[in-house]
């Protein structure tokens, strides 16, 4: 195809943002944003027409020279990113109609920020060079702060430093493990680097070790996942959806992309203690989670608890878990998306996110208690929504690689049972005491517009997750493969220098 | 050589020489009220001084070898020479508004940029010390320029005692390396030099060493510049800022690389260490700051460091690395200080930091551009600060300084700090009085420029590398 389909849909959020620079007012600028996070919505599903899932390779590439001497401009998809360009540009629209009322100040800023994001994280998932993707991944960062620091809560200004600061640190790393690999290999192009190059292991450690401390932060995992609930709690209800829909899958998206393939050697030497911090995360955070009184950070920790299913789905190296945790992020994205904007339908209403505050909603709010039972489901896992694909899949792949990993991460599910259940029993049932509720509304109708779509997508995913798992399959496969080779590759090497120096 | 090809190598010096003398004329006899007719032509003259670099020869030296004109020459020329033009639009803007307009300034700034000709074409350690002198002396009275003002007269006598300290320690450096050496030469020197040397030129390269330090304000001869910074005028600050610091950092380069190839295992040590404990003091004592331009003062000194890791690398990229770091800083300096001068409320000039606060909601575009200046200069893709490090980073990398690299990019997280600070304080506080915001076209048309650069240099960054990759390569082939 001779369109430019990834760019377009990389660059379109940020014509808008243009549009709206020319057209400042409140009013055009909520529908400017509207129209533009449709149309790139639109040009995302073109992609995944395009798409051919039976090729393992990456797509729709699109190569220009950019700073030259094999640094370029290198854009394209393959069974692992594109879901998650769908994903994002997907969510966008929810986040702008669900800013609709809202924010009230500041308007044209608000809806800038949040379409030059969308650029930033369409393009992480779309680029092939390493310098592009780290110019992405870290640009997305500032918008990001000011959107929580701007049209936050109280404690903004400390939420989003530490947002910005735990994730730049992490990343800086990251930049000069790409410039040792640049001077390793001549060129930061990762199709190149997939294919032809292969770090020496001890190399592979450290440059392993410098993207870990970027995708662990960005995860997050446990224990560097503290920015996280500060930055769910003070973020307006959009900044959350995007925070957990899409923020978090970048860092299991790196590892995917990066960790597995490229250094299969230290991932192999590292992955117990991967697994040792996802199950922490697993058992931990969903304990703090039982224990909060604010719903947006009881989510958050949900959230970390998740996330902990995927790292751990992912480092098992086998076909299921890896599938699992694409599956998992994509789900979560979803469902931890139509969470946040659950918990924005109330706070927009009573203007407070303590648990306590609530009681009894299924009375006056029907409609709500059901929208909010399904999306507490798919993130308990059940059967039946997109949330217990994942979760399966995830534990499949721990139990093929080690039975213990498979038992403790099956405790998470338990427990992610009881915080949600509990969370939910707190707000919904019981008898409508609390004066304060007695006047409170059922959805609006573009509150319903926003949340129905969700639901049909968590029970369609979770009834039918082919048309997915289609696209994942073989670039999985490809990525497991790859990395048995490389690593068989490394070990000959081993074997070779041992003997080598045996000899002599 | 004859004279005449000798003189037309210098060609652009010899513009800014005449024209300097001819506007002083100008001035002492039309007297005060020329001082804009003055500034004019002072920045007609740099850019005709532009003119005359780019179109002059691509390699070719004059004076027995003493002053050399090449592509690393003319990249440096033409930063300081945007650098110096840009700060007299401001500084007539700013002298203007407070009833201090002079003829002298202008006429300062050209003979301080004539200094700094000199200097970055310098290839003899005489011809060196002769254009460090000039600009340096230049300098001096320019930072005293608000005579009236007991800060800007503190931090003139401040700077000239320190200054003559610093240059005094290069000049015994530069004793030491020519009676061990028998030359003062650079090529002479690298020759000498070429299969190591004794420990009488390494002591003199260490004094050398600190001398340069002193002007690109390196810790741990950086004393001088939150004082200088602040006490004197914006404009003055500017230049300092921008074209002094390319100046002074283009001389380093030339006065380590070409007459010490062969001795990097000893100076490199030096260099990291400074460039090091640079970043990380200009990070770390930047969080404290009150007042912006102490603040950019630090962040200088701060960016100093990054810059000399560059130097450290001591290969061709390396020099690259510095030039685009150069060029970038300059730009977004420019901005900064152009968004400073702009700070005025109620007719005077305000330079607190607690001054801006909630500065998006009295004067949103400022804000947008203050901030994203400041954002490029903690180097936060995609602006142009981000290149300005990376390259410099890249390396450093490949030389196998790997460790300076990790302490940089940590110092660079803590400079964040201080950076997002500044943003907090104009996006999330609550607004102070509003400033008055009247900016004349000069100030205005710095602004944008600057931040068309910050944001756009992503999609145009080929021709700054390429060009910064030829000027690297005739440092070092």
């Amino acid at each position: 195809m001779s369109l430019p389909l990834l760019s377009l849909v990389t660059f379109v959020p940020l014509l808008g943002a243009a549009a709206i620079l020319a057209l400042p007012a409140p009013s055009s600028a909520r529908w400017i944003a509207l129209v533009t996070t449709i149309v790139t919505f639109a040009l995302s599903l073109m992609v995944w027409a395009g798409f051919d899932p039976a090729n393992p390779g990456f797509q729709l590439v699109e190569k220009h020279d950019w700073l030259g001497g094999g640094i370029s401009y290198h854009m394209g998809v393959d069974g692992i990113s594109m879901l998650f360009v769908v994903l994002t540009a997907g969510l966008m629209p929810f986040c702008i109609a669900a800013s609709w009322e809202s924010i009230e100040t500041r308007v044209a800023e608000y809806m800038i920020a949040f379409l030059v994001l969308e650029t930033m994280m369409i393009g992480v998932f779309c680029a092939l060079d390493l310098v592009l993707f780290y110019v992405l991944f870290e640009g997305g960062l500032i918008p990001m702060f000011l959107i929580i620091g701007v049209w936050g809560g109280k404690r903004r200004v400390y939420a989003s430093f530490k947002f910005f600061l735990y994730t730049f640190v992490g990343s800086v790393l990251m930049l000069l493990a790409i410039m040792s690999m640049y001077w390793y290999s001549g060129t930061t192009d990762i199709a190149q680097l997939l294919d032809g190059t292969h770090f020496p292991p001890a190399m592979q450690t450290w440059l392993w070790l410098a993207f870990f401390a970027s995708f662990a932060v960005k995860m997050p995992m446990w224990p560097v996942h503290t920015w996280l609930p500060d930055a769910h709690v003070e973020a307006p209800t959009a900044g959350s959806v995007i925070l957990a829909g899409i923020l978090l899958k970048m860092g299991g998206y790196g590892f995917l992309r990066f960790s597995l393939p490229m250094f299969p050697s230290a991932t192999e030497m590292f992955a117990p203690l991967v697994f040792t911090m996802s199950i922490v995360a697993i058992i931990y955070t969903s304990l703090v989670a039982l224990a909060q009184e604010d719903m947006k950070k009881l989510i958050a920790y949900s959230s970390v608890a998740h996330m902990g299913f995927v790292t751990m789905g992912i480092f098992t190296l086998t076909h299921q878990g890896v599938e699992g945790g694409i599956f998992q992020m994509l789900s979560h994205g979803v469902v931890s998306g139509a969470l946040f904007l659950c918990v924005g339908v109330v706070y927009d209403r009573m203007h407070t996110r303590e648990i306590a505050a609530y009681g009894g909603l299924v009375n006056r709010m029907p409609l709500y208690a059901a929208c909010f039972m399904i999306f507490t489901l798919a993130n308990v896992g059940l059967p039946g929504t997109s949330g217990f694909i994942g979760e399966f899949l995830t534990m499949l792949g721990a139990y093929l690689h080690n039975s213990w990993l498979a038992i403790f991460s099956a405790t998470g599910v338990i427990l992610s049972a009881a915080y949600a259940l509990f969370l939910y029993r707190r707000i919904i049932f019981g008898a409508l005491v609390k004066p304060s509720l007695q006047a409170i509304e059922d959805l609006t109708a573009r509150e319903i517009v926003i949340l129905a779509p969700l639901v049909v997508i968590t029970i369609l995913m979770g009834v039918y997750p082919k048309p997915v798992l289609d696209v994942t399959t073989p670039s999985v496969a490809k990525l497991i493969s790859d990395n048995k080779a490389a690593l068989v590759a490394d070990k000959v090497h081993k074997v070779a220098l041992v003997q080598k120096a045996a000899v002599q | 050589m004859s004279l005449q090809t000798d003189l037309m190598v210098m060609l652009p010096e010899l513009i800014l020489a005449v024209g300097a003398m001819a506007l002083l004329l100008t001035g002492a006899i039309a007297g005060e009220k020329s001082a804009p007719l003055v500034s004019w032509g002072a920045i007609a003259l740099l850019a005709l001084a532009g003119a005359a670099t780019v179109m002059g020869p691509a390699h070719a030296t004059a004076f027995h070898d003493a002053f050399i004109a090449d592509g690393f020459s003319r990249f440096a020329k033409l930063l300081i020479l945007g650098g110096a033009a840009f700060s007299i639009l401001l500084a007539d803007e700013f002298f203007s508004k407070i009833n201090l307009s002079r003829f002298e300034l202008p006429v300062l700034m050209l003979l301080a940029t004539l200094g700094m000709l000199l200097m970055v074409s310098a290839s003899n350690f005489l011809s060196l010390y002769m254009g460090l002198e000039l600009q340096s002396l230049a300098l001096y009275v320019l930072a005293a320029f608000n005579r009236d003002h007991l800060r800007s007269t503190e931090a003139g006598l401040k700077y000239f005692v320190l200054g003559a300290l610093s240059s005094g320690m290069m000049l015994y450096g530069i004793s030491l390396i020519y009676g061990f050496t028998g030359s003062t030469a650079f090529s002479a020197i690298a020759s000498v030099t070429a299969h190591g040397a004794g420990l009488g030129v390494i002591f003199g390269i260490v004094f050398l060493i600190a001398g340069l330090a002193f002007k690109v304000s390196a810790v741990p001869f950086h004393m001088w510049t939150p004082d200088v910074y602040e006490g004197a005028p914006t404009p003055v600050t500017a230049y300092f800022a921008t074209a002094a610091k390319v100046a002074a950092l283009c001389l380093f380069l030339r006065a380590i690389l070409t007459p010490f190839p062969d001795l990097i295992h000893q100076w490199r040590q030096i260099i990291v260490f400074i460039s090091v404990l640079s970043m990380a003091l200009g990070a770390i004592a930047a969080l404290g700051q009150k007042n912006i331009k102490r603040l950019m003062a630090y962040s200088s000194i701060g960016h100093m460091g990054y810059a000399l890791l560059g130097l450290a690398a001591g290969t061709t990229l390396g020099v690259r690395g510095v030039l685009i770091y150069l060029a970038i800083y300059v730009a977004t300096n420019l901005g900064v200080f152009a968004c400073i001068q702009a700070m005025r409320r109620g007719g005077k000039s305000v330079e607190g930091i607690s001054d801006l606060a909630g500065l998006a909601r009295t004067d949103l575009k400022l804000a947008v551009l203050f901030s994203m200046l400041f954002l490029s200069l903690a180097g936060l893709p995609p602006l142009a600060g981000f290149f300005a490090k990376f390259y410099v980073f890249l390396a450093a990398i490949q030389a196998g300084l790997v460790i300076p690299a990790v302490l940089g990019v940590l110092a660079s997280a803590i400079g964040l700090v201080y950076y997002l600070k500044l943003v907090k304080v104009m996006f999330f506080d609550e607004p102070a009085d509003a400033l008055d915001g009247e900016t004349r076209f000069g100030s205005r048309a710095i602004m944008v420029l600057s931040g068309a650069v910050a944001l756009l240099f992503i999609f145009a960054a080929s021709p700054v590398l390429n060009a910064a990759d030829a000027a690297a390569r005739s440092l070092i082939p």
